[in-house]
């Protein structure tokens, strides 16, 4: 597929989300948000997971820290729209203050004090109820109009955050940043020796990889108007956002929204049609995933499908250590 | 003597914890995964003996050896079918197909068993040494807990398969020239993992309820044990379970029981910046 073919298709599933208002039912409309959302948190977690190579799994403490932050911004008085910016600003200076601490690790050691971030933030959180309600939850003021209007504000601010985060993401595509990141993916200390100042590399990308989570996050909270530990800091959400990516294709420009929309949409099939199993199936799901589609749905081939599926690929046991 | 009751505490809960963590430190250090199932493979342990003694009256001390058979054939089949595919790709791909199983796992435990809390009740009264009062069947469970534990440094000392599990973490290239078959041992260190979490939810359905809400929170202390004591040792999982259930005990004491978990955690990170090798590591060993 030409790149200007995807160009043209992405495009065309913006203008498909933008206007589920005006044809489909408020379900179909709620599906085209949650899917815009994902989507932006896919390709945030895209910078420091895909371009960069380190497996993170903090995207539900940046998207939790977001919740809280603009929340109380708004609870405090701020207007809804300056809360999400606080947010935003909140949850990258917290990223690059971590980063600077948490990038030291690679490998096991990263995924692991990743995850561990997601439980202190929580724990945190819902301990220290003079300020959060603990576990009690918040209410965040609703917005006027009736729930038409406020499904049609949130679909649009969503769509724009992850507009925003694709523009980003091609920017760093195509600049020297990426070349670095990916150069750190390939090889760290060989990129360290040729010049890539890496720590740096690395904070900008998990920084990226946490501002759009702040911002999704305290637009959520709006969106929904309650928000408690559990929801904010899950950890099913922290390990859904690398699986959309590598449904996707990692480290791609398109891979992250593809792959959100159709986890999403099967998500919700599952959910639809056998309740009881639902996470069994996305279990099912993912273990598919990871034997017969190793590079994504955008590198797709029926070459590498029919050489997986004959068995023949035991022997690459040996290949990396 | 306070001070005492709260050491005691954390002894025997520390004793747990070795036991429930040295499993999952042993499929991560030999087999470079992080296992996401351990903490469901403890429940399965953990509603298996429920089941067995609620059901059948099997008494929960005949039902453990059984078990943990169960489970070593369940992570036996798994490694060898599903994970020795992936084994050697990086983490994101090991941790994710783990997490996929687990999925799996957990959604048929709750449909199956329910999300009902379930303990076996063994009545055996209180243990009270001059002043340091500790229920019997805790006791007891610290007692398994720690025989198990000692039972796999024996196995992994001792016996021609454990050599070769210790031969294969030091250097697969080189234990693979010496003949040992490397998928096998994996399938064999994977079981084994299975089977001490088979074992610990066996111990754990004794002394509290177990629960499939629990896998999380389960999953979390092995994660914080295997950073705190090293990974891939027995020796280290001991020292990384005992110390975190006396901090445990203490932080829940001091600051109230609600933070003791955050202080786990906590304690895990600070040491995973300073000091990754754990407090038993070797350099070299990452």
């Amino acid at each position: 597929m030409s790149q200007a073919l995807r160009y043209a298709l992405f495009a065309a599933f913006v203008v498909l989300l933008a206007t589920t208002p005006l044809w489909a039912t408020n379900y179909i409309v709620r599906l085209a948000i949650i899917i815009a959302m994902y989507s932006a948190l896919t390709l945030s977690w895209n910078f420091i997971g895909g371009f960069t190579g380190y497996p993170s799994f903090s995207t539900a403490a940046f998207f939790g820290l977001g919740c809280y932050a603009g929340a109380l911004a708004q609870i405090a008085g701020t207007p809804m729209v300056l809360a999400w910016l606080f947010a935003t600003v909140f949850v990258a200076a917290f990223a690059a203050a971590l980063g600077t601490i948490i990038l030291r690790m690679r490998g096991h050691y990263f995924a692991i004090g990743s995850i561990g971030i997601v439980e202190v933030t929580r724990l945190v959180v819902s301990s220290w109820g003079s300020l959060t309600g603990g576990g009690d939850g918040l209410n965040v003021p609703l917005l006027r109009g009736g729930p038409d209007v406020v499904a049609q504000t949130f679909l649009a601010v969503m769509i724009v955050i992850m507009l925003l985060a694709f523009a980003v993401t091609v920017y760093v595509d195509r600049s020297r940043l990426g070349f670095g990141l990916r150069c750190i993916q390939q090889n760290e200390d060989a990129a360290d020796m040729v010049g890539v100042n890496t720590t740096l590399y690395k904070i900008i990308a998990y920084t990226l990889s946490a501002l759009f989570c702040g911002t999704i996050g305290a637009a959520y909270a709006s969106w929904t108007g309650y928000i408690d530990p559990n929801d904010s800091f899950s950890i099913l959400m922290t390990i859904k956002v690398p699986v959309m990516c590598l449904l996707g294709g990692v480290g791609t420009v398109f891979g992250p929204v593809v792959g959100a929309a159709a986890f999403t949409l099967l998500e919700e099939f599952f959910w639809a049609n056998f309740l009881d199993y639902n996470r069994a199936i996305l279990g099912v799901v993912i273990v598919i995933l990871i034997f017969f589609l190793p590079g994504g749905l955008l590198n797709f081939s029926y070459r590498e499908m029919l050489r997986r599926l004959s068995g023949r690929f035991r022997a690459r046991t040996e290949a990396r250590v | 003597m306070q001070h005492m009751q709260l050491l005691a505490n954390g002894i025997v809960l520390g004793a747990l914890y070795a036991c429930l963590a040295v499993g999952f430190s042993l499929v991560w250090g030999v087999l470079n995964v992080i296992n996401m199932l351990h903490g469901s493979f403890i429940i399965l342990g953990g509603y298996l003996t429920f089941f067995a003694w609620h059901s059948f009256g099997i008494h929960p001390l005949l039902a453990l050896p059984f078990v943990a058979a169960i489970l070593y054939v369940i992570g036996y089949v798994t490694q060898y079918l599903l994970i020795n595919r992936v084994v050697s790709e990086p983490v994101l791909t090991t941790l994710t197909l783990t997490f996929g199983l687990e999925l799996i796992l957990y959604n048929l435990m709750t449909v199956y068993f329910t999300a009902t809390p379930q303990r076996v009740t063994l009545d055996l009264g209180v243990l009270d040494l001059g002043g340091i009062v500790m229920p019997f069947d805790r006791v007891l469970g610290m007692g398994l807990a720690l025989l198990m534990t000692a039972l796999l440094y024996v196995v992994m000392r001792g016996s021609r398969i454990g050599r070769a599990i210790v031969a294969v973490r030091m250097d697969r290239a080189a234990a693979m020239l010496m003949g040992i078959r490397v998928e096998r041992i994996y399938a064999i260190t994977f079981g084994i993992g299975a089977l001490m979490a088979g074992a610990a939810g066996a111990i754990f359905a004794i002394v509290y309820p177990v629960t499939t809400n629990l896998t999380g929170a389960f999953l979390g202390k092995a994660f914080v044990v295997c950073v705190i004591g090293g990974l891939g040792s027995v020796q280290g999982a001991l020292v990384g379970g005992l110390v975190l259930g006396i901090v445990e005990s203490i932080a829940g004491q001091l600051f109230g029981p609600q933070h003791a978990l955050t202080v786990g955690f906590v304690l895990m990170l600070v040491l995973l910046v300073v000091k990754p090798t754990g407090l038993t590591g070797v350099k070299g060993y990452e």
